[in-house]
């Protein structure tokens, strides 16, 4: 197989999907249901990145003491919502899960 | 404050946003530079593909189907199922960047990754997109050096370095996702379209191609949408 062509054709696709709107929906108008239904893409698509990993960071769900992550993220998500302080929730939740993870000897 | 002055700022804004995102994804380009070797790609080719491509997951995939000789149309088919999510991602930012000319556009939308939608988008809803531009550009230009050089690192090493995995750096792109997504759920349609969506990707984590990613985030924005309407329409009876 020729890995360059394989390369370029991954390229072509992977660029077309992402300008797809950026680049060439300029013009789109979208119908207002449209419009708001965007709004909760962050929502649902950073939720469904975050959960798995703090219920199952392996592939199975381990919801024990041994799983660093799910303290961690519980943390990030509390002190974001409680402060709106984005950087000051991540420190946070870095020290939690380092704690908990090596610190604790669990 | 001058023009360079108020450049220079929205662009170091921009990269130390995305920090967590780079300590995240290193360990990724890594593993993908020693996958592609053992795949039987080139060095060239390999670091070629993270220069050209430069999308973790189908770059991923992209590799083991190379390794094993799959046919290119299926190869194809592949990035193009698993990159369908960047398509939301361009239709949730277009709102921003519509107006900007296309030399912004083009190269932003080669850049966008889950990482820099996931910064850029809260950066311009809860500040406003004056000068985003260069925020943006400099979110991508972090991704994009990280993930080169992270993939060379893993091409010269050739081999996998054992437990890089299970080092659980990739907390780190998880805590930030946590941290942009938490406040946005104090509205009872978002917190709905989180919970639908969470719910989905984890009864749907095995499958394949990122679909249960795809399949999350339309589910989880039909529910939000369907609370939104059925809260209007309690107000309005009220």
């Amino acid at each position: 197989m020729n890995h360059w062509l394989a390369i370029g054709g991954m390229m072509l696709l992977t660029v077309l999907i992402r300008a797809s709107f950026l680049v060439f929906g300029q013009r789109l108008a979208f119908p207002d249901w449209l419009n708001r239904a965007l709004h909760y893409v962050p929502a649902a698509v950073l939720s469904a990145l975050v959960v798995p990993m703090a219920l199952a960071p392996a592939g199975t769900v381990d919801i024990s003491l041994h799983n660093a992550y799910l303290p961690g993220i519980i943390v990030a998500a509390l002190v974001a919502w409680k402060s709106g302080k984005t950087l000051l929730a991540i420190v946070i939740s870095f020290v939690v899960y380092g704690v908990w993870r090596w610190g604790l000897g669990l | 404050m001058t023009h360079a002055l108020k450049r220079r700022t929205l662009l170091l804004e921009g990269a130390r946003d995305t920090v967590p995102m780079l300590v995240g994804a290193a360990p990724f380009g890594v593993i993908f530079g020693t996958l592609a070797i053992a795949a039987g790609l080139s060095p060239a080719t390999a670091l070629g593909m993270s220069v050209l491509v430069f999308a973790g997951s189908s770059q991923f995939i992209g590799v083991s189907l190379i390794g094993a000789g799959t046919a290119l149309p299926v190869l194809w088919l592949t990035t193009f199922v698993v990159n369908l999510r960047h398509a939301l991602y361009s239709a949730t930012l277009l709102p921003y960047a519509r107006d900007w000319p296309l030399r912004w556009r083009w190269p932003l939308a080669f850049w966008l990754t889950d990482e820099t939608f996931a910064v850029v988008e809260h950066r311009f809803r809860t500040k406003g997109t004056d000068g985003g531009q260069w925020y943006w550009l400099a979110s991508s230009l972090a991704m994009y050096g990280n993930w080169l050089f992270w993939t060379m690192v893993g091409v010269s090493l050739g081999q996998s370095l054992p437990g890089l995995a299970n080092l659980g750096l990739d907390f780190a792109m998880g805590a930030t996702f946590a941290a942009i997504v938490a406040p946005q759920l104090k509205r009872r349609p978002a917190l709905g379209a989180a919970l639908a969506a969470s719910a989905v990707a984890m009864l749907a984590r095995g499958l394949p191609y990122k679909l249960d990613l795809m399949l999350a985030a339309v589910v989880g924005v039909a529910t939000g949408l369907l609370l939104e309407q059925w809260h209007k329409g309690k107000e309005q009876t009220a």
